[in-house]
């Protein structure tokens, strides 16, 4: 692991409190670090500073120096630097720490100014909140409870403006819940390229639309609904689903990619209701894309798979199938990190080949990657495979053609889509262990259902060698099991015993993993932990450019375009 | 877009006045509603690809600023100030003498077409109150009887059409 | 005491019979002489004449545009720009009108001298988008003076190189905000930008460094050229030199614009004596002294205080008659001098009908960006609005003056101020016509008055 170099640090007083922060630091983050919030709304750490919505406003002030001699002008009552400060509220977001800033943000000067903001945001206001899909999670429900008057003093016609807009295929505009922050007009610009949204009309009627026959389309457009400060945009999928305080949050990772953005996964009652992102300054700042946000749906989607057999009837039919010839073992790069060392450990014990299938398809350079395999680097690092995989599986067919292999053991792979045929599929005899049928399900001999990212806990090791973790949301259904207990009993029946649950795999890791010796599951930081990814360097993976991550090896980019 | 070919030489001219082509919005909103008299639906997308901006970045512009105009108007513009000066010296009952003049209401074309009314803000000639913007022209001190004159003004250059 | 003689150094030829604004005209009334005379000169002498004169920008704020000058960023190695700000549109203002369309060389020669002063690369004329035809008399008169060598390429034979072109706004008065004007010639929307960090003088248009200035002040700058800075500083008072052109409105026998020395005439002597005092039968009631975003006075209120004479210190006990008309002076009786539009109301004028006019004007003209003046200068129109076409309530007065206590201070720009400041002082001086509003609403309107929003 490499340290960030150690960063300019300025000295500055926050409602008396003194702290050294990052030179740069603007006065909310500062703020932040000393648990003083500064209220805001137009203000994303990620997204440029326009200071328009004027809720952050602070008082501030600098140590007095003599203008002639620049001696500090000392202030006999306290005996220390005298503070000038300066008689009109400044903008939180838009001012930078300098040496010896003063910053007051509960003096009656700032309460009075967001007190008038607060109001002035909520005149033209529908106050609807009892049909609002915000409620809850709104900056502006949230802080009129702090700063508002409890009542109107407006009695005047509010600003009537359009509803219930579809901005998109999966975003809802409300404009007269708008406060016209343009969050989400400077996401659409900054980060997601697409410059679709904006502003029309001026003053107090200003609306945001976007242009006419355009849509926001993009994958990332769900991104605007989450840092919407108050209920203009939202989600139609989620809309009116559910009251987002009776709702779970688990951490979790998007699996689409090697990216592996850092992820909330929001349920109740054993059913997830939304994905939305999690912040991770070095992997997803506060970004997901959309595709991700769906993946929960295929939980309970027909072919799910699920057996009324125990799945010690199941390993006992298996362990069976073993006994027929030579096996050969395809892991998968969308196995987590212990799955993927239990199929090792598995492998080892049947004497089995094993192979990985890559799966390889177009970035984004946001947040979706070449590879579509979450854990290809899982799979490196744990030792399951020592080269980069391919997406046909020719080795092993050919194999199969000169009769070498006589069983195949399945981690969920579609043997059927990674270039085996019918032929071939049919002269082995199949176990296959995954959570949705497929052709090789349909031609097993044995199957073992098993379980989602969402109901299982584990480690994935992203495009940047990052390890990270995701935790079990809602339950699995019943007749689907753990992977790892599967993969243990599995090898308990080839011969071999192991662990099968996540501390003790982990202790095994660790044991013979010298990458990952002083990690525990329990320890792994939520915002994941960099791995060593220098005996790698030379591997050409798939990978081009994507947000916080270059490709180390300059050819695999254009390797991955070929 | 159908335009003029001085239109597009003047487009093509203008654009050169700025290391930035952005800058030449404003300047080419204008010679489009002098060329068509007002900004067609195309226009966003046409500016668009003519500065290399995305469409949303020219309509922010066509409707923040009152003078671009998406739908026609009448032959000609009278523009009545609105404004304190104007209107303390009579600016509302110009305004209405030009209504009634031409059968119109403020912010429509009038029913023979001949004319659009409307109220805008201060025209900076103050101390001429009240003042009249008709087209390009501006007019001082129009009380009701000037209006009328000049209302009988355009009628007459109407008939000899 | 009689009011002085106008002293006209900028509308010296404003209706002028004979004068024309063509470059003939200019070039035989002496005209580009002081141009020639500066570029022999080396820049620094220039920018040095300006601080000397004490120059304040006519545009509003009356900054020191020698200081502005000086604030520029020549170090960046980034072209530096310089923006005419012809956006005239203050209510109340009408002084640059005349300057363009009737004399628009000077304004040319007086952009030019500064341009060369300050290294400018590129300068381009704002002019409001209502004025089509001074934008028309500008691009010509610009040809003229790049065809005899005075704009463009080496201009008259020396290295220095700038050219300018008229760029039209479209009907907004927030393009007279530096910054927002900046936006507007990038082909943005108007929304001024946040200081920190966008100071046009080093963060300005394109991101480089650049000076906007008032048309009169660049008009003042080729004076300035001309007579230097020291003798310049010696027309007006201290601290407030030069002329100043006074654009009076409203309710005045002669409506019209007056140029005197800054702070050599007080509000009574302008207005009594120059514009010939109240309409036949009328009595003054009020004065907005520096455009309609200035704090109003009420005639027969008085101010008193020490003020500074000289090294002295002196008494002041003035009514609105008395007030010297300079920044200084009308910035101590808690107004301004702003742009120099004085706009008269007599008696037939209800002040509650006069603010609902003004504060339509604002919320039009808010650009949108900011809460407390986005919302507030609309929630004052609203109010004003009721009372004068709806129902009038007793607590409206407390109920504008807290709107409008919210707003100043906490904006991205000065429209804050300007939004909130007529609210805020027709309040205080005319408090009892807005409580007593739902009564005199009841009665018949003044003999003369007009309709007003």
């Amino acid at each position: 692991m490499i340290a960030p170099p150690k960063p300019d640090l300025v000295t500055v007083n926050i409602d008396g409190k003194e702290i050294a922060v990052p030179k740069g630091t603007n006065v909310i983050e500062a703020a932040r670090l000393v648990n003083v919030d500064v209220p805001h709304y137009c203000y994303h750490p990620k997204l440029s500073i326009v200071g328009n919505c004027r809720m952050c406003l602070i008082e501030m002030g600098m140590p007095a120096v003599d203008p002639a001699t620049k001696a500090p002008i000392m202030d006999p009552a306290t005996g220390k630097q005298k503070i000038n400060w300066i008689p009109r509220p400044q903008i939180g977001c838009g001012t930078n720490v300098s040496p010896g800033l003063h910053v007051k943000t509960t003096s009656p000067m700032v309460k009075d100014a967001r007190e008038g903001v607060m109001e002035f945001l909520l005149i033209n206001h529908p106050l609807d909140c009892p049909i609002c899909d915000q409620a809850g999670e709104c900056k502006l429900q949230e802080q009129s409870t702090g700063y508002g008057r409890g009542y109107s003093r407006f009695v005047e016609q509010k600003n009537v403006k359009p509803k219930r807009t579809q901005l998109g295929p999966r975003v809802t505009l409300d404009d007269e819940r708008c406060i016209l922050c343009s969050r989400c007009i400077r996401f659409s610009k900054e980060i997601a390229k697409d410059d679709v949204l904006g502003f029309v009309d001026r003053g107090s009627y200003s609306t945001l639309t976007c242009f006419p026959g355009k849509q926001l389309a993009n994958n990332y457009s769900l991104n605007t609904v989450d840092i919407c400060p108050v209920g203009a945009l939202t989600s139609t999928d989620f809309r009116f689903k559910m009251r987002v305080w009776f709702l779970k949050q688990t951490n979790s990772i998007d699996t689409e990619t090697s990216v592996g953005a850092n992820t909330v996964v929001w349920s109740r009652e054993g059913q997830i209701y939304r994905i939305t992102p999690r912040r991770n300054d070095d992997v997803n700042d506060t970004w997901m894309p959309d595709s991700g946000r769906e993946l929960f749906k295929a939980l309970k989607a027909p072919d799910r798979l699920t057996s009324a057999e125990t799945v010690d009837a199941l390993v006992a039919r298996a362990a069976e199938v073993f006994k027929q010839g030579p096996v050969a073992v395809v892991g998968s790069g969308r196995s987590s990190v212990e799955e993927q060392f239990l199929t090792k450990k598995l492998a080892a014990a049947l004497k089995a080949t094993t192979a990985l299938v890559s799966r390889v398809g177009q970035g984004d350079k946001l947040l979706v990657s070449a590879d579509k395999n979450p854990n290809v680097r899982g799979a490196l690092v744990t030792g399951l495979i020592a080269a980069l995989p391919s997406q046909k599986l020719t080795d092993l067919a050919a194999s199969i053609d000169a009769g070498k292999v006589k069983v195949v053991v399945s981690v969920g792979e579609d043997l059927a889509a990674a270039g085996l045929t019918a032929a071939q599929l049919a002269k082995v005899a199949i176990v296959y262990l995954g959570t949705h049928a497929n052709a090789t399900s349909a031609a097993a001999k044995v199957v073992l259902p098993t379980l989602s990212v969402f109901e299982k806990n584990g480690t994935f090791v992203n495009q940047q060698f990052r390890l990270q973790k995701f935790a079990q949301a809602v339950p699995g259904p019943q007749g689907a099991t753990n992977d790892l207990i599967v993969l243990a009993k599995l090898a308990a029946a080839a011969g071999a015993t192991v662990a099968s649950d996540l501390g003790s795999v982990w202790k095994l890791l660790a044991a013979e993993i010298p990458n990952l010796a002083p990690i525990t599951y329990a320890n792994l930081p939520e915002t994941g932990l960099l791995l060593d990814a220098t005996p790698f360097a030379a591997l050409p993976f798939v990978e081009g450019e994507t947000l916080h991550f270059k490709p180390a090896v300059a050819g695999a980019a254009v390797a991955a375009k070929a | 877009m159908n335009l003029k070919p001085a239109t597009l030489q003047s487009i093509d001219e203008v654009i050169t006045h700025y290391p930035v082509k952005r800058s030449a919005t404003l300047p080419l909103l204008h010679l489009i509603q002098e060329d068509i008299g007002y900004l067609p639906p195309d226009t966003c997308e046409w500016v668009a690809a003519k500065l290399e901006l995305q469409p949303i970045n020219v309509l922010e512009v066509v409707t923040f600023y009152p003078m671009f105009r998406q739908k026609p108007i009448g032959r000609r513009h009278i523009k009545v100030c609105r404004t304190l000066s104007c209107a303390l010296m009579g600016g509302y009952k110009t305004c209405e003498q030009f209504e009634k003049e031409f059968n119109t209401h403020r912010g429509e074309v009038s029913p023979d077409g001949e004319v659009t009314v409307d109220f805008v803000e201060c025209l900076a000639s103050c101390g001429t109150a009240p003042v009249v913007l008709i087209d390009d022209d501006l007019h001082e001190k129009v009380d009701c009887a000037k209006a009328k004159q000049l209302s009988d003004q355009i009628k007459a250059e109407a008939k000899k059409r | 005491m009689a009011a002085p003689a106008q002293r006209r150094i900028i509308f010296q030829h404003i209706d002028e019979a004979g004068y024309s604004n063509d470059i003939g005209c200019y070039v035989r009334h002496g005209g580009y002489e002081v141009l020639k005379k500066a570029v022999t000169r080396k820049p620094e002498e220039l920018i040095d004449e300006v601080k000397k004169s004490g120059l304040r920008g006519r545009g509003g704020a009356g900054f020191p545009c020698g200081v502005k000058w000086g604030l520029v960023d020549r170090k960046s190695g980034k072209p530096i720009y310089l923006i005419v700000n012809a956006d005239e549109s203050e209510p109340g203002t009408f002084k640059d009108r005349y300057i363009m369309h009737q004399d628009p060389h000077q304004l040319i020669e007086g952009t030019m001298i500064s341009c060369f002063a300050n290294n400018v690369k590129q300068a381009y004329i704002y002019i409001r988008g209502e004025m089509p035809h001074g934008a028309r008399i500008l691009e010509k008169a610009i040809a003229e003076a790049r065809a005899a060598g005075f704009v463009g390429k080496n201009i008259l034979g020396t290295t220095y190189s700038c050219d300018i072109f008229v760029h039209r706004g479209a009907g907004a008065y927030i393009c007279g905000e530096e910054t927002g004007l900046i936006e507007s010639l990038e082909g943005k929307r108007a929304n001024p930008r946040i200081k920190p960090p966008y100071f046009p003088a080093v963060l300005g248009l394109y991101q480089c460094p650049t000076i906007v200035n008032n048309v009169e002040t660049l008009c003042h700058v080729k004076y300035i050229a001309e007579h230097g800075g020291e003798a310049y500083a010696k027309i007006g008072t201290p601290n407030n030199t030069g002329t100043r052109i006074f654009c009076v409105s409203g309710h005045v026998q002669r409506p019209g614009y007056y140029e005197f020395e800054a702070g050599k005439i007080t509000m009574g002597q302008l207005l009594n004596e120059v514009c010939g005092g109240p309409l036949p039968g009328r009595k003054f009631k009020a004065v907005i002294p520096g455009g309609s975003s200035a704090k109003i006075l009420r005639f027969g209120e008085r101010f008193k205080g020490k003020r500074k004479v000289g090294a002295e210190m002196v008494d002041y006990d003035w009514g609105v008659e008395d007030v010297p008309m300079d920044f200084d002076s009308l910035g101590m009786i808690g107004t301004m001098g702003g742009s120099g539009g004085v706009i008269v109301m007599d008696d037939t004028v209800n002040m509650v009908e006069a603010l609902a006019n003004i504060n339509a004007f604002y919320s039009h003209e808010s650009c949108g960006q900011c809460t407390p003046c986005r919302e507030g200068s609309l929630w004052m129109k609203k109010i004003t609005t009721r009372m004068v076409h709806g129902q009038a309530r007793n607590e409206d007065a407390a109920l504008l003056k807290s709107v409008a206590d919210q707003i100043p201070g906490r904006t991205i720009c000065a429209f804050g101020e300007a939004c909130s400041w007529p609210t805020q002082s027709f309040i205080a001086k005319f408090g009892d016509e807005f409580k007593s509003y739902p009564e005199t609403k009841k009665t018949a309107k003044p003999a003369g008055a007009h309709e007003l929003v």
